[in-house]
Formats: structure tokens, sequence, C-alpha cells
């Protein structure tokens, strides 16, 4: 049992360390990370694509925080 | 010049951008989240990648370099978006005046035991900066023909960037928390995109210079977040009051 319990907390804390309290911004990052990985490959050198989502991202998600604060009001 | 001279210092310098970004991921961490996790991550890291320069020695160049770059590039990327956020957030609601030392509650920094996520990031950045340096200074050593002197310099580089490191940390732990966590939300997610891309294959334009190029991008679309952030709390606080 305590080492399904270890495990699970192992689990839970990469999830939490890679993915965090918003999943959508980390799965739309590792989406810019893989086209940015099929650009290259087809000789686009995008490397203006990931810094451009992570930032675009954040504000989004800073948008549906603040969204949600409004609505508890 | 003379060529150990040349080995010595073009290993020391190109060692040296590589050692910065080690030791300022760590300090970063160490005065974020506490030194001890951040202090056992180095040790750790450190050991790991003594045990893997002995064991290859000079077939170190045969390590791909690029999947571990994207590797250890993404994760700290998507780690240090969480803290940019979260750092945005925080200086918006608390100004530069930040936060107590010591309160850090919904980082969920654990009392006692060890911080796994400090551990990790610091083990991260000392294996990868320092696997870079080893590819270093094994390239421009034995290019040359001077290995022992590539080594000495290779060394020489991390010891004097980690003495300065700590030499300016008691002016890093004057910066109020919140700040600082949106400063190395920022650094993380600066290294994290720039390794990332490199391992994936890209070609930046300036090379090494567009850490710098990252890092005011970022620095400067936090800037733009935290004033919405702060105009849409006043307006928020306004329509409460009427």
């Amino acid at each position: 049992m305590s080492i399904i319990r270890g495990a699970r907390a192992l689990v839970l804390f990469f999830y939490r360390f890679v993915v965090g309290d918003d999943p959508t911004v980390a799965a739309v990052v590792l989406v810019s990370l893989v086209m940015t990985g099929a650009l290259v490959v087809h000789a686009i050198n995008a490397w203006w694509l990931a810094p451009l989502t992570g930032v675009v991202m954040t504000s989004v998600s800073l948008w549906r925080r603040r969204a949600a604060l409004t609505r508890g009001h | 010049m003379n060529g150990i001279g040349i080995v010595l210092l073009t290993t020391f310098l190109a060692s040296s951008v590589e050692a910065i970004e080690m030791v300022t991921i760590v300090i970063g961490v160490g005065v974020t989240r506490g030194w001890r996790s951040a202090v056992l991550g180095t040790v750790a890291g450190f050991a790991v990648l003594a045990a893997i320069v002995a064991f290859l020695g000079a077939a170190l160049a045969a390590i791909p370099i690029g999947p571990l770059r994207l590797l250890v590039g993404a994760l700290l990327l998507l780690f240090g978006l969480q803290w940019y956020r979260k750092g945005i957030v925080r200086v918006a609601t608390r100004g530069l005046a930040g936060m107590q030392v010591g309160a850090v509650e919904d980082d969920e920094v654990p009392s006692a035991g060890i911080d796994w996520t400090s551990f990790l990031l610091a083990f991260k950045g000392v294996l990868l900066e320092g696997l870079e340096v080893a590819l270093i200074v094994v390239s421009f050593g034995a290019t040359a023909g001077q290995l022992g002197p590539a080594i000495v310099a290779g060394a020489a580089a991390i010891v004097v960037v980690g003495a300065i490191g700590l030499a300016i940390n008691p002016l890093v732990a004057r910066i109020p928390r919140s700040l600082l966590q949106l400063i190395v939300g920022t650094l993380l997610a600066s290294f994290g995109t720039f390794w990332a891309l490199e391992g994936l294959g890209v070609n930046w334009p300036q090379g090494d210079l567009d850490i710098a190029l990252l890092l005011t991008f970022y620095g400067a679309s936090a800037a733009a977040s935290i004033a919405v952030e702060q105009r849409a709390r006043r307006n928020g606080l306004r329509v409460a009051l009427s």
C-alpha cells in the first residue's frame, strides 16, 4: 500500500511540477513546441512561436482568472 | 598568446556563459524557495555529472545533447510559466512591497523534509549546464590537444561564477518575494524556451544573445500584464463601491 501511495504522490508531484493549476497553458505550450519541431523539419526557423504562445497563454490564463473572480462576486 | 593560453581563455569564457545560467537558476530557486533543497539538488547534480564524466571521459561528445536540452528546456519552460503567472498576479496585487519572507502559502514549500520542486530545478540546471561545460572542455581541449588546461579552465569558470553568485546572494535576498518570483519565473521561462527550441534544432538568430531578447520579451509582457491586472482590480473596486 505504501508503494502505491508513494507512486501516487510522485505522479501528483510531477503533474503539479509540469502542469500546475492551469492545464490549458501547459497543453498549448507543448503543442507549440511540437509545431515548432514540425516547422523546423520543413526548414522554417520558427524561434518566435513558443515564446509568443507562452505569453499569449499566460494572458489568457490571467483573463480567465479575472473572469472567474468577477463571477464569484 | 600561446596555444595553452588560447585554450584556457576560450574554454573559460565559453564555460562561463553556461556557468552563469547554472548559478542564476540555483540562486533564484534558493532565494525564492529556501536553500536546503536547492543545495541538495546542486550537490546531486554535480554528483551525477561527475559520475557521467568519469564513466564516459572523452566519449562525452557522443551524448545526444539535443534531446536532453529539449526535455530539460520544456520542463523549465512549463514550470517557469507557472511562476511567471503567479509573479504577475502577486506584483499586481501587492505591488513591489511584496509579501513577507516565509509566507509562501500557495507555493506549498514544505516546512520539513525535502522540497522536491526546488531540488529538481537546481538538479536539472546543474546537470544540463554542467554537461554543456564538460562538452565545451572536451571539444576545445581535444581539438587543440590540450585537455588538461581545458579542464582547469572549465572548472575555474564554474568556481569563479559560483563565487560571484554567492557574493551577490545577499543583494538578491533583499528583493521583495513577489517581484523575485516574477524575476525567477521570467528567467526559467526564458532559459527553458531557449534550451527547448535549441533541442528542437531551431537556430537562434543571435545565438546565446537571444536569451537577453527572450528576457526582455517576457519582462515587457509581464509589465503589460501587471498594468492590465491592476486596472481590472481598480475597476472592480469601483464597481464594488458604487
